[in-house]
């Protein structure tokens, strides 16, 4: 304390205080340079005061501990003047930087932030939007999935073994895009069973999935031309709890013995539980999911695994519409493209740190750092 | 009109959310998470469809005593009284998570041993599912083998033990051939995602429309 006494703590300087960019509005950014006492030990931090007027009263709207430059006071209103001034504080002492403003804060009609989003939402819309023009024009090629290849074996099966089908969704709600995918799989597998007459169950996590699932089923059986098959009383709603689910599919897998276990959907740690119980009963499993944590696991138990965007092709692989299909090869060419870009960029990073390292020229490799931060902002 | 009107209705809410991730100026910044509220707000009156559709299939199922009645007979007493007795803690002590109520009691005593139980079953999964996926019968299954025992073994101290390189190699194992496999999945579904969400927004996918 005597120190700082001795010498005096200095302001931090460069204050500056400005609307914040690409918000919603209600905020504003103060910023400075730190103080150069915050190398004394004594030294704790900054309070940031908010006047509405040049000459004060100030009030604390903030405070930051050491070695942080910038705050956002969220709690402005937008269309007024505000002033600010930013305090360093130490133990037994604090010094106030000068008076920063007037400053109104303002909402904007673009997030600067998320430009590089829009740029590749843009893109890839229009690969998807070209290759539908194009697939009316010409029929395109889609390689096969053999997972859904699989889907009538495995109906097949069921039906000579005399068992059941159970399908799940696993936790997936009916916001999820994944869900909405397996939806499609549960109509081509509902259409098969009711074609071959086979009992179709269907737990149910969330009670809009299970709204949804008994209209697929009962459209899917009504087309097959067996509507008398369907039984609403087969796709109910279990439980809203994780495990909870997983025990009362377990049970009913080991009380209905089905020949073919679809899982579907969205899964967490209970994937694995579920696959192990259908592969104990001797159930040909077909899996699916987004969830790359619990892919391994499908893979390990189940007879077929659709990888993540293999769900989101289903649609289009059962119902190869050429709209449909052109959206598919869309993706394609934007996947073709980023790996285009993830090669030239590992090549101009490599080149630039050779260059920086034999040459000392820095140029290319801080032209590589701001090309690979624009990627990095985007909240 | 049956089909039209919830299609546009999903064209309309598509283009105003994507409209509305990039701009932040209200109305529009806080339109997503008005949404998220009403979607919430929708799918909790959707549990009542989900309490029908329960006590309507185990009440059918102990009426037409249906094999494995008496579990439905086990369902409904344990719903019925996890139900009572979350009212009665809501009414007397103001919250059923209050540490008095018995729901707290019944929460804490019964059903968190319950979840515990079945994720602890987990670790036997695993072990029988790691048994057949291990097993050397090709060369992809062999390499799988090979780099799977390295990984675990390089996870655990006894590995270090072993060998001191055991960690380095698992380390490279899980930075690498993995990350690199992860994020090719990853890249593909959110592409995935992004197509998927065109089609539904512009009506071709109208699976959920059935």
């Amino acid at each position: 304390m005597l120190w700082v006494i001795i010498i005096g703590l200095l302001p931090p300087g460069g204050v500056k205080a400005f609307d914040t960019p690409s918000d919603g509005g209600g905020s504003v950014t103060i910023r400075w340079e730190l103080s150069p006492s915050e190398t004394l030990s004594q030294f704790l931090g900054y309070r940031i005061l908010r006047g509405e007027s040049e000459a004060g009263p100030f009030e604390e709207v903030g405070y930051v501990i050491k070695g942080r430059g910038e705050y956002q006071d969220r709690s402005t209103e937008d269309g007024k003047s505000y002033y600010y001034l930013v305090v360093g504080v130490a133990v037994g002492d604090s010094v106030a930087s000068s008076v920063v403003g007037p400053v109104i804060s303002s909402a904007q009609w673009f997030n600067a932030n998320r430009l590089n989003v829009l740029i590749f939402t843009f893109l890839i819309s229009l690969f998807v939007l070209l290759y539908i023009r194009r697939a009316k024009r010409e029929r395109l090629f889609i390689r096969k999935i053999p997972g859904l290849d699989a889907i009538e074996d495995a109906v097949g099966r069921s039906t000579e073994m005399g068992r059941p089908i159970l399908y799940s969704f696993g936790l997936g709600l009916l916001s999820d895009v994944v869900t909405i995918a397996s939806l499609s799989i549960l109509s081509r597998v509902a259409k098969k069973a009711a074609e071959y007459g086979t009992r179709l169950i269907v737990p149910n996590y969330d009670p809009l999935v299970m709204t949804a699932a008994q209209e697929t089923v009962k459209q899917a059986f009504t087309e097959a031309g067996r509507p008398d098959l369907y039984n609403e009383g087969d796709i109910t709603f279990l439980t809203q709890d994780q495990f909870g689910y997983a025990a009362g599919v377990d049970g009913i897998i080991v009380r209905e013995k089905p020949g073919t276990c679809f899982w579907q959907g969205y899964f967490f740690a209970e994937s694995l539980i579920l696959a192990e119980t259908g592969h104990s009963v001797g159930a040909i499993q077909i899996a699916g999911t987004i969830a790359v944590t619990q892919l391994p696991f499908f893979i390990a138990a189940c007879d077929y695994v659709l990888i993540g965007e293999e769900m989101y092709a289903a649609s289009a692989y059962l119902r190869p519409e050429p709209q449909m299909v052109g959206s598919l090869k869309g993706e394609d060419i934007a996947k073709a493209l980023i790996m285009a870009l993830i090669i030239f960029s590992a090549l101009w990073g490599t080149v630039g740190v050779l260059l920086n390292q034999w040459m000392g020229s820095s140029t290319l490799l801080d032209a590589f750092h701001s090309f690979v931060n624009w990627f990095t902002v985007g909240e | 009109m049956k089909r039209e009107v919830p299609l546009a209705i999903t064209f309309i809410t598509g283009v105003l959310l994507v409209v509305a991730f990039f701009v932040p100026h209200p109305p529009l910044g806080d339109l997503q998470q008005r949404f998220q509220i009403w979607y919430s707000i929708v799918a909790g009156f959707t549990f009542l469809l989900g309490l029908d559709s329960l006590v309507k299939h185990h009440l059918k199922k102990i009426q037409h005593r249906r094999s494995g009645w008496g579990f439905s007979v086990a369902l409904l007493i344990s719903f019925f009284t996890t139900l009572i007795l979350g009212f009665y803690s809501w009414f007397v002590f103001s919250s059923p998570y209050d540490l008095r109520a018995p729901f707290q009691w019944l929460y804490t005593s019964v059903i968190l041993p319950l979840q515990a139980t079945m994720f602890a079953l987990l670790a036997f999964f695993i072990a029988s599912a790691a048994y057949r996926a291990f097993r050397a019968r090709n060369l992809a299954a062999s390499l799988l083998l090979v780099s799977a025992g390295i990984v675990m073994l390089g996870r655990v101290p006894i590995g270090k033990a072993i060998w001191s390189g055991l960690p380095v190699i698992s380390d490279w194992i899980m930075n690498y051939p993995q990350m690199a496999a992860k994020r090719g999945i990853l890249m593909g579904t959110y592409l995935g995602a992004i197509a998927m969400s065109l089609r539904i927004i512009l009506g071709m996918e109208r699976t959920y429309l059935t």
